[in-house]
């Protein structure tokens, strides 16, 4: 068959990538790969959200809007309202958040800005430690050591001096909401710590040689300089915090005391969303009660994303008067 | 040198700088009168900054550095233990290499900045002194509508002639200048080459600089260095027309460096 003649030969136009056999077979490959793997871990989350959802049709049918303000939880009678828990999850994560918040950000500048190098990474080496170890062995020594010295210490005397605030009246159990936030906080301080470490390891020296000549101090550097340059860090930091607090579910059920009640008191015990998952899903009575559960683990998911979406919000609010930075 | 010794707004004597085991200056004794600009030159790595550093204890800062000798400021030593750095370093103020402003303030914020730090003063006072500074840098008329958006919106050469504009709002009687146009383009190198010889008249300049044009066209006396040793000091003029050493007659006509 004879070629057709330059004139006839038909003029296809490809992007000019195409025509290069390595970029057909490497870049356009790499990029349809990650932009699959993106992509799934989009579709993985949906799908678990559409699963559960599916899963706690019997619960939502049943109860309707009223299972978020619902206060009871009557498995046998079937009645089941979220709001202790919901209340639980919200008061325990946030109080120790703001516990750990400043206790976290003053630790990591002690080790950046005030330690001589060897102390401040023997410190910081002893912070990660502590990040690592598991939550089931901060549970175990909560619920054997702190919650009865809380009892018998500090949940008396907190009852003595300040029992007419309703944060401290009532009886000590020791296992309690104030367990739940003092083991929280110190589980999560670890975390900030060294996520905020790293933020103000990362601040060039010559915001600080800035502020020293012109005469700041040590502290007047770190607040003209350090923390201003690392806020938006900073935060990120404390947002990774609250994510963990939020989803903590082994030690805090075994210090919370595992009642679904709502009480402004920190020395009553309460109840958080991951805790009543993982205690009651093993035996749930009826269909009606894994419904429940389900429910709300959807919900868990739910007040996740709206905390993660809000700290988003406040991060763009704070990075756009920067600008751009170099 | 002795004749500067007398009327010497700083005056380094036996100075020696480690960074660990590297010693990175020298012996060095040397003299900077005041209201004069006295410019240091000398290859990469020959402790020429060390030596500015020095000036103001910035020192302190990096771990590992270890200074000997002393640096007298109207005759006393900055080195000696009563004296706070804090106070010191009031007194002599800085500009660095890269423009560094704090990139969280505005314009108006940057400028003020050191001032706060001596309690706040009345609103009027700020502006005024604001105002005066910027317009001693030359940044006023570009930036008066616009005092209160982020110091990072200007251009490279605006950020530094701002960083120098925070410098003088302290009120220090000493500016060390670290390679102050070392990134900038030759219009806002021009102008930060007028503003320092405006800025003698009040200050006592001392600046470090790469470029031998530059030490020439803005200093008083100039100081060659070349591993970690002064070489040779003395009028700009004549170091750079009739140098007395070899190694710096070497230096200046691009032999080496």
């Amino acid at each position: 068959m004879p070629r057709p003649s330059h004139a006839e030969r038909p003029v296809i136009f490809l992007p000019p990538r195409w025509n290069i056999k390595r970029g057909l077979n490497g870049d356009f490959l790499f990029k349809g790969v990650t932009v699959l793997f993106a992509i799934s871990i989009l579709g993985i989350l949906l799908l678990m959200a559409v699963s559960m959802y599916r899963q706690s049709l019997p619960s939502i049918h049943t109860s309707g809007w009223s299972f978020i303000p619902g206060k009871e939880w009557d498995p046998v009678g079937g009645t089941f309202g979220a709001l202790p828990y919901i209340y639980g999850s919200l008061v325990s994560s946030l109080l120790s958040l703001a516990l750990a918040t400043p206790l976290s950000i003053a630790t990591a500048l002690f080790i950046t800005e005030v330690a001589n190098r060897r102390v401040g990474g023997m410190i910081a080496a002893l912070v990660e430690l502590l990040a690592a170890i598991p939550s089931v062995i901060y549970g175990l020594w909560g619920v054997l050591v702190m919650a009865p010295w809380l009892q018998r210490t500090v949940e008396p005397f907190l009852n003595d001096h300040l029992g007419f605030l309703p944060f401290f009246s009532g009886p000590p159990y020791g296992v309690s909401m104030l367990a739940a936030v003092l083991i929280l906080m110190i589980m999560i301080v670890p975390i900030i710590t060294s996520i905020t470490k790293e933020v103000l390891l990362a601040i060039p020296d010559s915001q600080r040689e800035a502020a020293v000549a012109l005469g700041a101090t040590r502290w007047e550097m770190i607040r003209m300089a350090v923390l201003p340059y690392g806020r938006s860090g900073i935060l990120g930091a404390v947002i990774l915090g609250l994510g963990r607090a939020i989803g903590e579910t082994m030690a805090v059920t075994m210090v919370i005391g595992n009642t679904p009640k709502i009480s402004l008191s920190l020395l009553d015990p309460a109840y958080t969303m991951p805790s009543v998952i993982a205690n009651e899903f093993a035996e749930a009575s009826s269909d009606l009660h894994a419904a429940a559960l389900m429910e709300i683990g959807l919900l868990l998911l739910v007040v996740t994303l709206i905390i993660n979406s809000l700290a988003r919000l406040l991060l763009w609010g704070v990075n756009r008067p920067t600008g751009g930075q170099a | 040198m002795s004749e500067a010794t007398t009327d010497a707004k700083i005056r380094l004597d036996r100075l020696n700088v480690h960074f660990g085991a590297n010693h990175a200056v020298k012996e060095v004794t040397m003299a900077m009168a005041s209201n004069s600009v006295t410019a240091i030159i000398g290859p990469s790595g020959c402790g020429k900054s060390t030596v500015l550093r020095s000036i103001n204890r910035m020192h302190d800062l990096t771990p590992g550095a270890r200074v000997n000798g002393s640096v007298l400021l109207d005759g006393e030593d900055i080195y000696r233990k009563e004296c706070d750095p804090v106070t010191m370093r009031r007194r002599v103020g800085m500009v660095f290499q890269k423009p560094n402003p704090f990139p969280a303030m505005s314009i108006y914020d940057n400028v003020i900045a050191g001032y706060r730090l001596n309690g706040r003063g009345r609103r009027s006072e700020m502006d005024a002194l604001v105002e005066q500074c910027l317009q001693r840098v030359s940044l006023w008329d570009e930036v008066k509508e616009r005092l209160h958006v982020n110091a990072m919106q200007l251009s490279g050469g605006q950020q530094q002639r701002l960083c120098i504009a925070r410098t003088i709002a302290v009120m220090p009687e000493v500016i060390l200048m670290d390679e102050p146009c070392s990134a900038l383009d030759p219009i806002s190198t021009l102008k930060v080459e007028e503003l320092i010889d405006e800025l003698k008249e009040k200050y006592t300049i001392v600046i470090v600089t790469h470029n031998m044009q530059q030490a020439a066209r803005v200093s008083d006396t100039t100081a060659f260095f070349y591993l970690g040793e002064l070489i040779e000091m003395g009028d700009t003029k004549k170091i750079f027309t009739n140098p007395e050493k070899r190694q710096t007659e070497d230096y200046i006509t691009g032999r080496f460096g």
